[in-house]
């Protein structure tokens, strides 16, 4: 439906582009205007994302290890359920139970991802057996003290971002289109983020940050890519490095399982307590 | 230390033996599994100030823990059994050492519905100074006087999670006595309370049917919960004795309707707890309303800071320590009360942060701080610093009793 819309959108600008081109084109060797290259950087986003939807729901569990500059290393155990909900103007609900290290054993965030508002997050707490609605204002905080921000775990709805193509280039056996994307909603740590995604499977296989100051803080590799019933591809392991601290963390998941009878009640704050 | 670590492996072979004739652990998250966890804690309470009341521990309080946690899942994650004990032992004070079941339950989900059989802990409410709504568990007293330790309540629970919230209907019997420190124990009230000889307003005594009903759910940046509960009272009035040499709990059945409600805008909570209660004494109100403000990524680091304001009141006849001999009293501290907070997240690998906590009474001001820091030790042992220190010079606020009791508690656990 929103494929349709954004199209909608951009078809009254399409004319004035076009003519703009046409003039452009006739003083200079411009090869495309800056809003076909967005254009172009959106679709690729916007292949990339469909080629994974259409799941319904999910479970995963994961391991996460943090690695500190000097190499020292700390573990979590967590597993990730999603619920995705088929418009794509609303986000998708998440919810992320621990299961070690075994002090925060039982410690669950459930989300429920927004657009371009602040997504509604809760926290439970097992020690307390206490459910917290917490801001979700810090999207660039680390997520439990690892590499990862908030914002890296919640964040990769389409319409979050507006997009430019950069290039294409070489990435590794494939080729993959280069595009820029910006976020588009408050409070985001980055100014910018460039990602690599392959025009064989549309999948990302790398995601550089930049900073607010603009520089690169993080780059993120997607690797060991494995298709799940013929249909959806998932990274089995991703590996954030941050350039600026010397620190990284790395996700390593499990065997995924698709639509697994999960539904909108399964994610809600009172089901919060009874996840261990 | 060695004695310590030795002790520690001793108290968690203990319970993986409990364990061990049922423990298969399975990896694969959607089989049937069966988990062992817990924790076992040294604790070291000292008081630089000399007691206030003959009888009570000078100097240092030894006592351990242990909190293992069974847990048993099905398949397809519909039926659940937990058996949760704890024990503590306290090398002071008789009345701190004690055994709870925290946890005795199965717990059956069926769509949209959930039901409970057993014994477990329910927590409700949003506020920070004071858990005010949170009504269907027994504070475990003992343990701190922080109010967030609570003995396990056996009940009935059935949820219906619906489009419009979730319902949940509790009916409860066997109730569970509040649990006070003993006569050689700091931090009690200036006669012992004499638990086990309570008395219930009520002919079925502890065997009277409680019910409670809440209603719990978010519209937009707003979280609410209702509920409404008829059964006996949590909070005991203590009545002196006839030889004059203790105080008797009292509990009486009530009626209690409240509300707890928060907005979540931005990095502002603001919060509210309310409750009326009928049947201890006159009927009566109490509110806990504040906000919370966070500084998130403090000078472009990782910690973040939140600042927590709330003002507590409750209706009840504030007490005058002069009347102790001739009337019973209610241990609620918080007539008019302002509470200034302040929590510092480091949000790093160790999950270190730090919690301060000041109350003082507007009217008369006695006042009292509170600072809780923790940090994970490497991937299952924990440290936590705790110190409260109690400003009082007036002694006709209940908080008084413990005008000498200011304390600093050191608390390593072991996680399995």
């Amino acid at each position: 439906m929103l494929a349709l819309k954004a199209r909608i959108q951009f078809n009254p600008y399409k004319y004035v582009i076009f003519a703009g081109v046409l003039v452009l084109a006739s003083f200079a060797h411009s090869p495309a205007s800056a809003e076909d290259l967005d254009q172009k950087g959106y679709d690729v986003a916007a292949r990339n994302d469909r080629s994974d939807r259409g799941f319904n729901n999910s479970r995963v569990e994961l391991e996460m290890v943090l690695k500190n500059a000097s190499g020292a290393e700390s573990r979590r155990v967590l597993e990730q359920s999603t619920l995705e909900l088929p418009d794509e103007s609303v986000g998708d609900k998440n919810l992320i139970v621990f299961f070690s290290p075994a002090d925060i054993e039982g410690t669950a965030l459930l989300s429920y991802a927004k657009i371009l508002d602040p997504d509604d997050q809760w926290l439970y707490l097992p020690a307390l057996k206490r459910v917290k609605r917490i801001s979700s204002k810090n999207k660039s905080g680390p997520f439990v003290g690892s590499e990862f921000a908030f914002e890296d775990i919640t964040g990769q709805e389409l319409e979050k971002y507006e997009y430019t193509w950069l290039r294409e280039e070489a990435c590794g056996e494939l080729t993959c289109d280069v595009v820029e994307r910006r976020p588009l909603y408050r409070d985001s740590g980055y100014t910018r983020q460039i990602g690599w995604v392959d025009q064989t499977d549309y999948q990302t296989r790398k995601l550089e940050y930049y900073d607010r100051k603009g520089s690169l803080l993080k780059t993120q590799l997607f690797e060991d890519y494995k298709l799940y019933d013929d249909k959806y591809w998932r990274a089995q392991v991703w590996r954030m490095e941050n350039h600026q601290t010397g620190k990284s963390t790395d996700l390593f998941f499990k065997e995924y399982k698709f639509d697994i009878d999960l539904s909108d009640k399964d994610f809600v704050t009172g089901v919060l307590s009874r996840q261990r | 230390m060695n004695k310590l670590q030795e002790c520690i492996s001793l108290l968690i072979i203990l319970a993986r033996a409990l364990a061990i004739s049922l423990l298969f652990k399975l990896s694969d998250v959607s089989a049937q599994s069966f988990d062992l966890s817990g924790q076992v804690a040294l604790e070291l309470r000292g008081f630089p100030d000399k007691s206030l009341l003959p009888g009570q521990v000078e100097g240092a309080q030894f006592s351990s823990f242990l909190e293992p946690e069974y847990r048993w899942r099905s398949s397809d994650r519909n039926s659940l059994l937990k058996f949760t004990p704890f024990v503590r032992v306290d090398t002071v004070d008789d009345k701190r050492t004690h055994f709870d079941i925290r946890e005795a339950n199965w717990l059956k989900i069926a769509g949209d519905w959930e039901f409970l059989v057993g014994a477990t802990r329910i927590f409700w409410g949003v506020t920070e100074s004071r858990h005010l709504v949170n009504i269907i568990n027994q504070i475990d007293a003992v343990e701190d006087i922080d109010e967030e330790a609570f003995l396990g309540q056996p009940m009935a629970k059935i949820s219906r999670q619906t489009d419009i919230g979730r319902f949940e209907l509790f009916l409860m019997t066997g109730f569970r006595e509040r649990t006070f420190a003993g006569p050689d124990g700091r931090l009690r009230t200036p006669l012992p309370v004499k638990t086990g000889d309570a008395v219930y307003e009520n002919s079925a005594k502890e065997w009277h049917p409680d019910f409670a009903l809440r209603y719990s759910h978010f519209f937009g940046d707003f979280d609410i919960g209702l509920h409404v509960f008829r059964g006996i009272n949590r909070e005991p009035s203590l009545v002196l004795s006839s030889d004059a040499q203790n105080f008797i709990p009292h509990y009486s059945v009530i009626t209690q309707a409240g509300i707890d409600l928060q907005f979540t805008r931005d990095a502002w909570l603001w919060k509210l707890e309310g409750i009326v209660r009928e049947g201890q004494g006159d009927a009566f109100a109490a509110t806990v309303a504040g906000l919370e403000y966070t500084f998130f990524q403090v000078a472009e680091s990782d910690i973040d800071l939140g600042l927590i304001v709330e003002g507590l009141y409750d209706g009840r006849d504030k007490l005058n320590f002069a009347d102790i001999q001739s009337k019973q009293i209610f241990p609620t501290i918080y007539d008019k009360d302002i509470f200034l907070g302040a929590r510092l997240a480091l949000n790093d690998v160790q999950d270190s942060s730090i919690l301060a906590g000041f109350v003082t009474d507007i009217v008369d001001g006695p006042a009292t701080l509170r600072v809780e820091a923790e940090r994970r030790l490497g991937q299952h042992m924990k440290i936590e610093l705790i110190g409260q220190a109690f400003f009082e010079d007036n002694p006709i606020n209940p908080v008084s009793f413990f005008r000498q009791d200011s304390f600093v508690t050191l608390r390593v656990s072991r996680f399995f």
